[in-house]
C-alpha cells in the first residue's frame, strides 16, 4: 500500500509495490475490502426490505377493497378511488402521446441518424431534459398550458408536461432496443430487395418488441409515481365524486375528460402531508404509499416478465 | 454509425427510386419525432429564462440584490429578494448527500462488478431498480414518519465534542424538531444511490477484463487491483456518476420539501432547518399571484435551477470528452 500517488497506467508495467508477492498486510486489506463491499450489498437489501416491511405493517388494516373503491373523506378513513383513477388515467393519456413519439424518435436515432450536428443537438437536448429538475418541467407546463393557453389545471396539461419529462427516457430506451437487433437481420432484408422502411417496419421493429415493451413499462413506472411535474399542471385540489357513466369527453365533470383537473395518487400524498389535518391523515397516507409502491413493484416485475416471455416467444419461432 | 456493410453497398446499386421514395415520408416523420426534443428544450429554456428575468426587468430588482442573505418578499417597506439562503442550502444539502452517498454507491458498484457472485447480483440489481421506482413523495413520507422523529428523539440535546484537557472543541445545537439539513441530505443520499451506483457500475464494467487478469496474474490482491487499476481507469465514469447524482439531488423537490423544515436562513449547523431552491418554489408557487414580484422571484429561482442543470450536462460532456481523448 505504499507509493500510491499517480494513476496506474499500463498493465504490463506495474509499480514496484505491486510486483512484490502479496504481503500479509495486503492480504488483510483485501479481506477487509471484501467484507466492506459485501456490506454495501447487504445494506441496500436491508434498507429495501425494511421499507417494504414498514409499509406492509403501516398499511395493515388500512388498505382494503373499500379503501381503494371509495371517495376521500376528511372525517372518516375514506378512500382513494378518484386519485387512483386519475393516476391510471394520466398514465394512459401520457403514454398515448409519449410512446409513439418516443419510439419514432428512437427509430430515427437508431436507423437513420448519422454523426452530424443535428444528431448531436438531439443528444444534447435528450441529456438536457433528463437533467432539468421535474419541478422546472412542471413550471414550464404551468406557464405554457395553464397560463398562456388558458387551459387552467387540466389532465391534458399534466400529460403533456409528463411527456416532455419522459420523452428522452422513452427515446433512449427505444433506441437501445432497436440497436440491439443484429445488423445481419437488416442486411438480409435489404438484400432481398426490401426498402429501408419496409426493413424497419417488418424486420427491425418486430425483433425489438421485447425491448420496446420493457422501455414502455419502465417509463410507465416513472410516470405513475411522478408528482412534482403535476403539482402545477394537473392540479392539487380534492377531486369531486366521479360519475363514471358520464362519457362526454368535452364535459369537465366527466372523469373520462382530459379537460378537467386531475389530482393523482402521488400528488394526493403530497397534498395530505402539507395541508391534511384530519385524524386519519397518517393512515390514509400510509395506505396510499403502500398502494403506490405495490403498483411500482408490479410495473417492475411486469417489465421483466413480459420482456422475458416475448423474447422467448419471438426468438424461438 | 456509417458502417459500409454489404447490404448498404447493395442498396446503392439498386435502380433510382421513384418520387415517393425520394421524398421518404417515414424518414421525415421519425426525424420530426426526434427533433421534437430540441424544440421542447429550446421552448423550455426560452420560457423559464423570460419568466426568470422579470424580477430584474419588470420589478426593478438589481442582479446584485438576489445575492443578499435576506429573503423577505412581503415587507411593506421594500421587500427583499435575497436568494442566497436557497442557493447556499441547495449546495450544502446536495454536498452532504453526496458525501454520504458516493462512498456507499461506488462501494456497491464495485461489489456488483467485482465481488458479487451471480446469485447476489440477481438479488441486488432488481432491488436497485425498485429503489429507482419508489416515488419521491414516498421517500419524503418515510423521512417524516421514520427519519425525522428518530433524529429528534436521539439527538435532541446540543451535540458537543469534548477533549479531556482542551474541553469542548465542537458544539452544535441539537435537532429541535428533526426537520433539518441532515434529514434532507439523508433522504437525498438514498434517492441518488441508484443513479451513482448504476453509472459507476457501467464505468467499472467498461474496463477491459485483460487488465484485471493481468494485474491478478502479477500477484496483486483483488483490492490492490481495484485500488490501483480499476478506480484510476474508471475515474471519469465515476465522476460522471457523481455529477449525475448531484444534478438529481439539487433538482429533487418534494421529498426534500417534506423533511427540510422550510426555513429561509443561511446554513450554519447540520441540525438546523433550511429551505432549498426547489422546496421554496414548491411551497410558494401556489400561494402567489402571477406577475407579482414574489412569484417573479420564484421564477428566477427556477432559472437558477435550470442553469445548474445545463451546467452539469456540459460538465458531464467535458469529463467524457477528456476520457475519449486520453
Amino acid at each position: 500500500m505504499t507509493a500510491t500517488s499517480g494513476s496506474f497506467g499500463r498493465p504490463m508495467a506495474p509499480k514496484p509495490s505491486l510486483r512484490r508477492k502479496s504481503s500479509r498486510g495486503s492480504i488483510l486489506a483485501d479481506r477487509a475490502a471484501t467484507v466492506v463491499l459485501w456490506g454495501t450489498g447487504v445494506l441496500v437489501l436491508l434498507i429495501l426490505g425494511s421499507i417494504i416491511l414498514h409499509f406492509a405493517l403501516a398499511a395493515w388494516g388500512v388498505v382494503s377493497p373499500s379503501f381503494i373503491l371509495s371517495d376521500p373523506s376528511e372525517t372518516t378513513l375514506g378512500g382513494i378511488l378518484p386519485v387512483l383513477w386519475n393516476s391510471i388515467y394520466m398514465l394512459v393519456l401520457t403514454m398515448l402521446i409519449a410512446v409513439p413519439v418516443g419510439v419514432l424518435g428512437g427509430i430515427y436515432m437508431s436507423e437513420y441518424a448519422s454523426e452530424n450536428a443535428v444528431t448531436s443537438a438531439i443528444r444534447f437536448a435528450e441529456e438536457a431534459i433528463s437533467s432539468v429538475p421535474s419541478i422546472v418541467v412542471g413550471l414550464f407546463g404551468l406557464i405554457l398550458f395553464v397560463d398562456d393557453a388558458h387551459w387552467g389545471f387540466t389532465a391534458l396539461a399534466g400529460a403533456l408536461a409528463l411527456t416532455f419529462f419522459n420523452l428522452p427516457l422513452m427515446t433512449r430506451l427505444s433506441e437501445q432496443a432497436l440497436r440491439a437487433v443484429p445488423q445481419e437481420e437488416r442486411s438480409a432484408s435489404l438484400a432481398l430487395g426490401a426498402t429501408k422502411w419496409q426493413t424497419i417496419r417488418h424486420v427491425v421493429v418486430p425483433l425489438a418488441i421485447p425491448g420496446l415493451i420493457t422501455g414502455v413499462i419502465l417509463t410507465a413506472g416513472r410516470v405513475f409515481g411522478e408528482a412534482a411535474v403535476l403539482l402545477f399542471t394537473s392540479g392539487i385540489g380534492t377531486p369531486p365524486h366521479y360519475n363514471f357513466t358520464n362519457f362526454d369527453l368535452l364535459n369537465p365533470a366527466s372523469p373520462w375528460s382530459p379537460f378537467r383537473p386531475a389530482t393523482t395518487l402521488s400528488v394526493y400524498i403530497y397534498k395530505l402531508n402539507s395541508e391534511g389535518l384530519g385524524a386519519f391523515k397518517n393512515q390514509i397516507v400510509d395506505g396510499s404509499a403502500a398502494v403506490l409502491i405495490s403498483m411500482v413493484l408490479l410495473f417492475n416485475l411486469g417489465a421483466r416478465g413480459i420482456g422475458r416471455i416475448l423474447t422467448r416467444r419471438l426468438t424461438a419461432s | 454509425m456509417a458502417q459500409m456493410t454489404t447490404a448498404n453497398r447493395l442498396t446503392g446499386l439498386r435502380a433510382r427510386p421513384g418520387l415517393l421514395e425520394r421524398i421518404d415520408v417515414p424518414r421525415r416523420v421519425v426525424f420530426l419525432a426526434a427533433v421534437s426534443m430540441i424544440a421542447i428544450v429550446a421552448l423550455l429554456m426560452a420560457f423559464i429564462a423570460w419568466q426568470g428575468i422579470q424580477l430584474f426587468v419588470k420589478d426593478g430588482v438589481s442582479v446584485g440584490e438576489i445575492f443578499s442573505p435576506t429573503w423577505n418578499p412581503l415587507a411593506n417597506a421594500g421587500p427583499e429578494f435575497g436568494l442566497l439562503p436557497f442557493i447556499a442550502a441547495t449546495v450544502c444539502v446536495t454536498a452532504v448527500a453526496l458525501l454520504i452517498s458516493t462512498p456507499l454507491s461506488v462501494g456497491l458498484a464495485l461489489f456488483l462488478s467485482e465481488v458479487a457472485p451471480n446469485w447476489a447480483k440477481a438479488v441486488v440489481q432488481p432491488s436497485l431498480e425498485i429503489f429507482v421506482g419508489i416515488p419521491s413523495v414516498v421517500w419524503g413520507w418515510l423521512g417524516i414518519t421514520v427519519l425525522v422523529p428518530f433524529l429528534a428523539d436521539t439527538f435532541s440535546g446540543p451535540i458537543v465534542i469534548s477533549l479531556p484537557i482542551a474541553g469542548p472543541v465542537f458544539s452544535m445545537p441539537g435537532f429541535l424538531t428533526g426537520f433539518s439539513w441532515m434529514a434532507g441530505s439523508l433522504v437525498l443520499s438514498i434517492m441518488v444511490l441508484p443513479t451513482i451506483t448504476s453509472v459507476s457500475y457501467d464505468a467499472f464494467r467498461a474496463v477491459p477484463q485483460e487488465l484485471r487478469t493481468g494485474s491478478l496474474a502479477l500477484g496483486t490482491t483483488r483490492w490492490q487491483m481495484i485500488r490501483h487499476l480499476l478506480l484510476p481507469s474508471a475515474l471519469s465514469g465515476v465522476l460522471t456518476a457523481v455529477v449525475l447524482g448531484m444534478t438529481r439531488a439539487a433538482g429533487e423537490a418534494l421529498a426534500v420539501q417534506m423533511v427540510i423544515g422550510n426555513s429561509p436562513t443561511m446554513p450554519a449547523a447540520i441540525t438546523q432547518p433550511l429551505t432549498t431552491l426547489t422546496s421554496q418554489i414548491t411551497l410558494d408557487m401556489g400561494n402567489t399571484v402571477f406577475g407579482e414580484p414574489w412569484q417573479d422571484a420564484l421564477w428566477t429561482m427556477s432559472l437558477v435551477l435550470l442553469i445548474i442543470s445545463i451546467t452539469s450536462v456540459v460538465l458531464v460532456r467535458l469529463i467524457n470528452k477528456r476520457r475519449l481523448a486520453s
